[in-house]
């Protein structure tokens, strides 16, 4: 019984295999259009890697309508193509190596996850340029883009600070990174600049995207005093619950203004579109070059917009001098005297923290609740 | 005294959905068949939930749309497990990545947009009541059609003959053949109706939890409603119980984490599936309660002819 | 109307075709999905069932992807053989990830002197070791307390995917990391060996092919084996012959958490090198489909995997070659899936053509 089972599925694998084969050799005959030789120049081949789907209306979405824009830009110059939900793990290396494979001269890969993939196929592409968002390695024909978030953090917390009556804010935040414990404490800094009395309750939900737990963790908060919430997850969810509840929220990533007439008091929303201008147009122009890039409010790759018309005049015109002063450079986010929630002084009196020192941000400051998690 | 109240409502909120998918789960199972399907079909029904709201401008229509795409999405299901015999666990599994993408291929036109202004509830004199009406009495209607499908499900289960010959399907399909029921049939019949609970909790989430659709929203909900059919001893009370749990014991670890406890948020995070775990030990220590409830055929294809 | 008849003995001939009828559907179903869209199908077909087994390099990959599946679905079989339902594998697979990654980082860290092969043999006992004690929780509960194993290992996933992120974000973090979430690079020496320079397939997959051989030996050669298929359905006939229906709780849950966590073990020290936050790529669910597309047996698990390896990479082809969204990859696997497990009926039953009345529905 049990031997001639296995007889019937080797059988089965026999056929299966044949038949496969037999696909193969029709399919084979004709080969791709292989680069054949034009008159006029071959268009850039561009190919985009992303973490998420790109109907996720957050972070992948945000990168693709940076695609299609540089898309629109350029015309007929460059063609791109982009593989959406990319495990992190190691599919994605398979997936980079693949897109090389075609024939793509430029690979971005936009989820901090594809770092170390990114390395290794750079490594044996000399000819390719890699382009990796939010990670730190580089190489000859590897480079890093990132966008300053923490800026957009803080301007919210601006508004924040003006609006909040309870002198309680809360973050619903997604994992311990430094961006978004950055972004944290950037979000309280910009509230007790216009507050000093200002306290931040943040949930950590060990999550990007989980839209009825950024709900739950959302209302936990509003439950306990918050009544202007941020959030670093993609989804709506937590403005929304903050118009259910006559709270505060704001958007993130992109304009969410329309979920919550009442609650939305401004989004930040990103702009990688200035990004993948400059860097199509330097591959095209043959000037570029490895760098780490970091853009803010100053450069347009991020801002706060759709400040809610409600806004008193006060409100308005302090986040205004805000936006400003970043793009001016006469404001800086982390600026001494920083002090961390226990006391300690983190950063002396006058001294504007380098990348560095922010990149190493494992601390809240004063003013948050709590403890990061990852330093426990 | 006032944020315990705030804690008792959202817990009921949350253990809502959970306590609906889990009931239509259970009237599955109760029929001798276990659907791992259910985070697909939670998916669909949360799309086609959504998309019905936002173009009939109803929250019931949603509803109503989600339990039909729920229904529908069972049949497929409970078509080949009942008629072909195919293996359940498997085909459950296909039925959820089916589900994803299904949904998320459907989908795609309503990520973004969003539905009408949402209103707040009370119920009239009793939402007014201090303590008890904001924990208790200001929740969306669904909260309690939960509780009311739940006793329905209690009564029809245990005092109508209708449930008697469910129960009986579930328990020894066979012996119900001899006696002429159509087991085939009446699997079916539970299935689809499983389904279509199913449909209505996927149809919360999207339509009322947290109103948008987007890509795999559901984010493991239904493995959870799964776990508290079996929680749960197959009794439907305890399904309503361990939703609750289960919902209160995430918003009690969120309610500590943003009072600033110092615990990592992913040992707070573990909670409440701990919690479950724990739970289900204590429970189950009497091994003769657990068999007496548990559907013996649960899993087990059948074969009339045999 | 069409009427199924339970066949007497199990068809051979069906037992064969019956991938292929459902392949066949498979393909005219995406044949027409894909015309729908607008996707030239034979194109948009060959990237799922021709380009994944194209060339070296495609198919050391395929090799590569099919490793962890193998593994875990073995494991699987056997319990479901049993009657165990462990659906917690992606969990073992985790704590197997972990310990196995854990000793690397050891290695690493301690910069022991060790050549690939020594450590070969070490992450495997550890992987199986962390995989079998995630695992022995539940058997140690089921047995104990009598709580169900669905329920519990299915729990544990999420405890496990916990307990990784906490690692990975706090004690185990590359100190040097910028505070992102991962260890260290581990030293060259916890590689897992591979077969040819250049490419990723590493011997784990030679590991898996030789585990799926003993797994039949195990399954239709011992007495321990066969003992422990009876034991699951019906105690009786296994107390019968020796056997207690604890023993085969223990057992099968020990030996299908063992060989998911080796498989979480070659994971990390094979194509990853570290240990992310993003181990859990849903294998141990995968692995499930994978177990009963195989029909439950080791060799088909290897043939199922295989299927399901094409079409994740496939999906993953289409995408960037010609512009299938990932929600229809998504949705053509599904049809596979449904199409196998329907066609599987074809084995034990006969179709037949039958006049359409209400009575005769069964």
């Amino acid at each position: 019984m049990t031997r001639s089972f296995v007889r019937k599925l080797a059988l089965g694998a026999v056929v299966l295999g044949a038949t496969l084969a037999a696909c193969a050799k029709k399919e084979e005959a004709p080969p791709a259009p292989a680069a054949a030789p034009t008159a006029k120049a071959e268009p850039l081949k561009a190919a985009f890697v992303y973490v998420g789907p790109v109907g996720d209306s957050g972070w992948s979405f945000s990168h693709d309508l940076g695609r299609k824009n540089a898309l629109a830009k350029f015309g007929d110059k460059v063609t791109t193509t982009f593989v959406e939900k990319v495990p992190e793990g190691p599919d994605a290396e398979r997936v980079i190596r693949d897109l090389v494979a075609q024939g793509n001269k430029v690979v971005f890969a936009t989820s901090f996850g594809f770092m170390d993939a990114m390395v290794k196929v750079a490594k044996d592409h000399p000819d390719v340029y890699f382009e990796h968002a939010t990670g730190y390695k580089t190489a000859d024909n590897l480079r890093v883009y990132e966008a300053r978030f923490y800026e957009g953090a803080y301007l919210a917390g601006v508004v924040a600070g003006k609006m909040t009556k309870t002198n309680t804010l809360g973050f619903v935040a997604s994992f311990p990174i430094p961006e978004v414990l950055r972004n944290i404490n950037a979000y309280t800094l910009g509230a007790q600049s216009v507050n000093p009395k200002v306290k931040t309750r943040v949930v950590w939900i060990n999550s990007w995207f989980d839209p009825p737990k950024e709900t739950e963790a959302a209302q936990s908060l509003m439950n306990q005093g918050a009544d202007v919430l941020l959030q670093n997850t993609d989804s709506t969810a937590v403005l929304q619950a903050a118009e259910r509840n006559g709270k505060f929220g704001f958007g993130w990533d992109s304009d969410m203004s329309a979920f919550a007439p009442k609650a939305h008091l401004g989004s930040v929303a990103l702009n990688w579109t200035v990004y993948y201008e400059k860097s199509f147009g330097e591959i095209l122009e043959k000037r570029w070059k490895p760098e780490v890039t970091k853009w803010g409010v100053k450069e347009g790759m991020l801002d706060f917009v759709k400040p809610a018309a409600f806004l008193p005049e006060e409100t308005k015109k302090a986040v205004e001098a805000a936006r400003e002063g970043l793009k001016t450079g006469t404001v800086a986010v982390f600026k001494g005297p920083v002090v961390d929630n226990t006391g300690k002084e983190v950063l002396a009196k006058d001294a504007v923290a380098d990348d560095t020192w922010k990149g190493a941000i494992n601390f809240y400051v004063k003013g948050v609740e709590g403890k990061v998690p990852s330093s426990m | 005294m006032s944020e315990v109240a705030l804690l008792v409502a959202a817990t009921l909120a949350a253990g809502t959905p959970l306590a609906i998918a889990g009931l239509g789960l259970l009237l599955n199972e109760r029929a001798g068949i276990l659907n791992l399907g259910a985070e697909g079909m939670l998916l669909i029904s949360a799309v086609a939930g959504f998309a019905a709201a936002f173009h009939g401008g109803s929250e019931w229509l949603g509803f109503a749309a989600g339990a039909a795409a729920g229904a529908a999405v069972a049949a497929v299901f409970g078509w080949l497990v009942v008629w072909l015999n195919t293996n359940q666990y498997a085909t459950g599994l296909a039925v959820s990545l089916f589900g994803s993408g299904f949904s998320a291929f459907v989908g795609i036109d309503y990520v973004g947009r969003q539905l009408g202004e949402q209103r707040a509830h009370a119920v009239p004199i009793l939402g007014e009541l201090p303590f008890l009406g904001p924990a208790l009495f200001r929740q969306h209607p669904m909260v309690y059609v939960a509780v009311a499908l739940v006793g329905a499900a209690s009564f029809f289960l245990y005092r109508t003959r209708a449930g008697l010959v469910l129960r009986a399907v579930g328990e020894s399909p066979q012996s119900a053949h001899a006696l002429g029921y159509g087991v085939r049939r009446i699997r079916l019949a539970a299935v689809v109706t499983g389904g279509a609970l199913c449909g209505v909790a996927g149809a919360f989430l999207s339509v009322v939890y947290t109103p948008l659709w987007v890509e795999g929203m559901v984010a493991g909900r239904g493995w959870i409603a799964l776990a508290l059919t079996v929680f749960a001893t197959w009794r439907p009370a305890r399904i309503l119980l361990g939703a609750y749990l289960f919902g209160g014991v995430t918003m009690l670890q969120l309610h500590l984490q943003a009072q600033g406890v110092e615990l990592p948020s992913q040992f707070m995070a573990m909670l409440p599936y701990v919690a479950t775990v724990v739970v289900l030990v204590l429970i189950s220590r009497n091994p003769l309660w657990i068999r007496l409830n548990m559907p013996a055929s649960l899993g087990k294809p059948f074969f009339p002819g045999a | 109307m069409i009427r199924l008849d339970v066949r007497p003995v199990p068809s051979l001939r069906m037992s064969v075709l019956s991938p292929l009828i459902a392949l066949a559907v498979t393909v005219a179903a995406g044949g027409v999905l894909f015309l729908a869209l607008g996707k030239d199908p034979v194109r948009v077909l060959s990237m799922f069932l021709v380009e994944p087994f194209h060339g070296v390099r495609a198919l050391t990959e395929l090799g590569l992807k099919c490793t962890p599946l193998i593994l875990c679905a073995l494991g699987l079989g056997l319990c479901f053989r049993s009657n165990v339902w462990n659906i917690g594998a992606e969990g073992q697979f985790l704590m197997g990830a972990i310990a196995g990654g854990g000793l690397a980082l050891w290695v690493t860290t301690a910069s022991v002197a060790l050549s690939p092969w020594a450590f070969f043999p070490l992450v495997v006992t550890a992987g199986a070791a962390g995989g079998a004690a995630w695992a022995a929780i539940v058997a140690l509960l089921r047995d104990r307390f009598n709580a169900n194993e669905i329920l519990v290992s299915l729990m544990l996933v999420y405890v496990a995917d916990l307990f990784l992120s906490w690692l990975v974000f706090g004690p185990w973090k590359d100190p040097r990391g910028f505070n992102f979430p991962q260890t260290v690079q581990f030293a060259a020496a916890t590689e897992i060996p591979r077969f040819v320079r250049g490419m990723r397939l590493h011997w784990g997959f030679a590991f898996a092919l030789v585990a799926a051989v003993l797994m039949w030996l195990f399954m239709f050669r011992t007495h321990r084996g066969i003992q422990l298929q009876i034991g699951g359905p019906a105690p009786a006939a296994a107390r019968y012959a020796g056997f207690s229906s604890r023993s085969a709780v223990w057992t099968t849950l020990l030996v299908s958490g063992g060989l998911a966590g080796v498989a979480g073990a070659f994971e990390v020290a094979g194509p990853m090198g570290q240990l992310t936050p993003h181990v859990a790529s849903g294998y141990g669910f995968t692995a499930i489909i994978v177990a009963f597309v195989g029909r439950l047996h080791p060799l088909g698990a290897v043939l199922a995997s295989v299927v399901l390896s094409a079409f994740v990479i496939g999906g993953q082809l289409a995408q960037s070659r010609v512009g299938l969204p990932a929600s229809v990859s998504g949705v053509f696997q599904g049809i596979l899936l449904l199409a196998l497990l329907g066609c599987d009926t074809l084995i034990h039953h006969r179709l037949r053509l039958v006049r359409w009345t209400w009575r005769t529905a069964p």
